[in-house]
């Protein structure tokens, strides 16, 4: 305040200080809860049924590694080709063509409508609907099954969220950019696939974690998956919680690191759309 | 006077609704058009359709001599190829209501943006005649800002300074300043006089009737989807001929 200004009286009292409001219930609320979390995890480090040692033991036997790193390929590969096909998939259904918008709406409700367990079987038999498939060796193997069916399921969800994410961005722009003298391909790459980022990249990061533990479901064909592997331990030394453990420890693990990665391409596709960012 | 913007008979309804009734126009190289006319008079249908966005049911529109969004074979038109009517749309600029700058790209990179992509200037060049058309559009300096962290003028002007980066013929706004808080308003004006004074061809739909009088060669007067009067803003404007032109400047006074 400049000092011709006239102080008013009032502003020269000293404002008094401010009290929050005390919440004893928070306290209550928060002890109780550690309390009973200490309790917990008092359980599970003393109780020697958990047999911490074995997990220790088995938690980098090359049996395991290499079942995680057949779910780890299996992961990839399902997401990569889902949300390609799940690209291709919305672009048809936002053509406007009425064949191509209806082979999209159709496949999404077919392959969603579809349990992936009861696909997989289907894929699996296969040469009982086509037996040129099957022969000798069959063409289509255990992996290459679970490989079609969790991509065409991973697709039909897929397909969804990219579409949600193009409809996330304002038709203006599109508009902005044709007028401009873009071609559709052009505008759909470089002005709406990004801004649609946004959109997809929370979506499409609980689709990542969600199919790294779907893909536990090949273990009923026999694949040796991460969880496949640990069965097979366990079915001959009969150390069940332990290498269950084992495995649960390693889900975590990867979709820990899978969260932290979201984190930074979130923040990447969000720039410009904060004021301060 | 070469025609810059030739419209003959154009038509256009939207779901059995027709919206444009026959509107002719023509629209002199390096003068400045102003169209006013009630909201829904099918201003903004006509503008849309200058630069093919919206297709005509009938009519033809010509930019600089050259059939817009068609060819012309034994007294048939046939609609031209996406990448043609790209190339089209190219040459023409485009204002909007609403701004449109693209959200994720900063003041530069919105600029640069179709200059390199679609007309494929080397990226340097782009830049360095983004710079001084940022520079022209007063925000210097804000290069590396993204659009919401710009108050709306200045997401209209970085909109002008995208377009101009085309070299358009024609410069086309759809109320460039409706969306905009009053005391906004006065800097876009501003941009678009120094264009209109340096000869650009533009189309303007306004609400602004200041704007038009002072800076409008032709004033055209939309209602119901045909032209119901056009000429100098001192004849259209001051002393207009039709009851329903004056109807309407004493509602928008
Ligand atoms: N894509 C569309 N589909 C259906 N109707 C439309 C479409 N675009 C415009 N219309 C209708 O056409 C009429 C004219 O619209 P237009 O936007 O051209 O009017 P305008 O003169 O620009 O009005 P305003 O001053 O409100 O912007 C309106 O009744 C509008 O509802
Ligand atoms: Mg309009």
């Amino acid at each position: 305040m400049s000092a011709s200004t006239v102080v008013s009286p009032v502003s020269v009292r000293k404002a008094a200080e401010i009290v929050p409001l005390r919440r004893p219930g928070r306290w209550v609320s928060a002890s109780l809860v550690l309390l009973a979390l200490l309790v917990v995890l008092w359980s599970v480090v003393t109780n020697p049924q958990f047999q911490w040692g074995v997990v220790v033991r088995y938690f980098t036997t090359e049996a395991v590694l290499r079942g995680l790193g057949l779910t780890l390929w299996l992961t990839a590969l399902t997401v990569v080709l889902g949300f390609a096909i799940g690209g291709v998939l919305a672009v048809m259904r936002l053509s406007g063509n009425p064949v191509l918008v209806g082979v999209s709406w159709g496949y999404v409700w077919l392959f969603r409508s579809v349990p992936l367990l009861v696909q997989l079987l289907f894929w699996f038999n296969i040469g009982a609907l086509y037996p040129v498939l099957s022969g000798a060796t069959p063409v289509i193997g255990p992996v290459t099954a679970v490989i079609i069916g969790l991509v065409l399921h991973e697709a039909a969800y897929a397909a969804e969220i990219v579409r949600g994410g193009i409809l996330s961005v304002d038709a203006g722009q599109v508009e902005a950019a044709l007028a401009l003298g873009m071609r559709r391909g052009r505008v759909l790459r470089r002005i709406v696939l990004p801004q649609a980022m946004r959109a997809i990249i929370p979506a499409a990061g609980n689709m990542l974690i969600g199919t790294l533990k779907g893909t536990s479901i090949v273990s009923v064909l026999a694949v040796q998956d991460l969880l496949y592997s640990v069965q097979l331990i366990y079915n001959r030394n009969y150390l069940i919680i332990p290498l269950l453990l084992v495995a649960t420890i390693w889900y975590v693990l990867v979709t820990s690191l899978l969260s932290v990665g979201q984190y930074y391409v979130e923040r990447y596709y969000s720039r410009g759309a904060g004021r301060l960012s | 006077m070469t025609v810059a913007v030739a419209v003959t008979d154009l038509h256009k309804s939207f779901g059995g609704t027709p919206v444009l009734r026959g509107v002719d126009l023509s629209v002199a190289r390096g003068s400045v058009t102003c169209v006013i006319g009630p909201s829904g008079s099918g201003k903004s249908t006509l503008l849309r359709c200058l630069n093919h966005l919206e297709k005509p049911d009938h009519g033809e529109i010509e930019v600089d001599g050259v059939l817009v969004g068609y060819r012309r074979h034994r007294g048939k038109l046939y609609e031209l190829k996406e990448k043609v009517i790209a190339g089209q749309r190219a040459s023409i600029g485009m204002v909007f209501q609403g701004f449109h700058l693209f959200g994720h790209l900063t003041v530069l990179e919105n600029v640069i943006e179709a200059p390199v992509g679609v007309l494929g200037v080397p990226r340097g060049e782009a830049v360095e005649s983004a710079a001084a058309l940022i520079a022209r559009v007063g925000l210097a300096g804000r290069e590396g800002a993204y659009p919401r962290q710009l108050s709306g003028g200045q997401q209209q002007r970085v909109a002008i300074a995208r377009a101009l980066a085309m070299r358009p013929k024609v410069m086309l706004f759809d109320e460039p300043t409706s969306a905009l808080d009053p005391e906004l308003v006065g800097e876009v004006l501003e941009v678009m006089k120094d264009l209109a004074a340096d000869g650009m061809t533009m189309i303007v739909v306004t609400h602004e009737i200041g704007f038009a009088r002072s800076v409008a060669d032709t004033v055209v007067f939309l209602d119901e989807g045909s032209v119901v009067e056009s000429g100098p803003p001192g004849v259209v404007l001051d002393a207009p001929r039709h009851v329903r032109t004056r109807e309407f400047l004493a509602r928008v006074r």
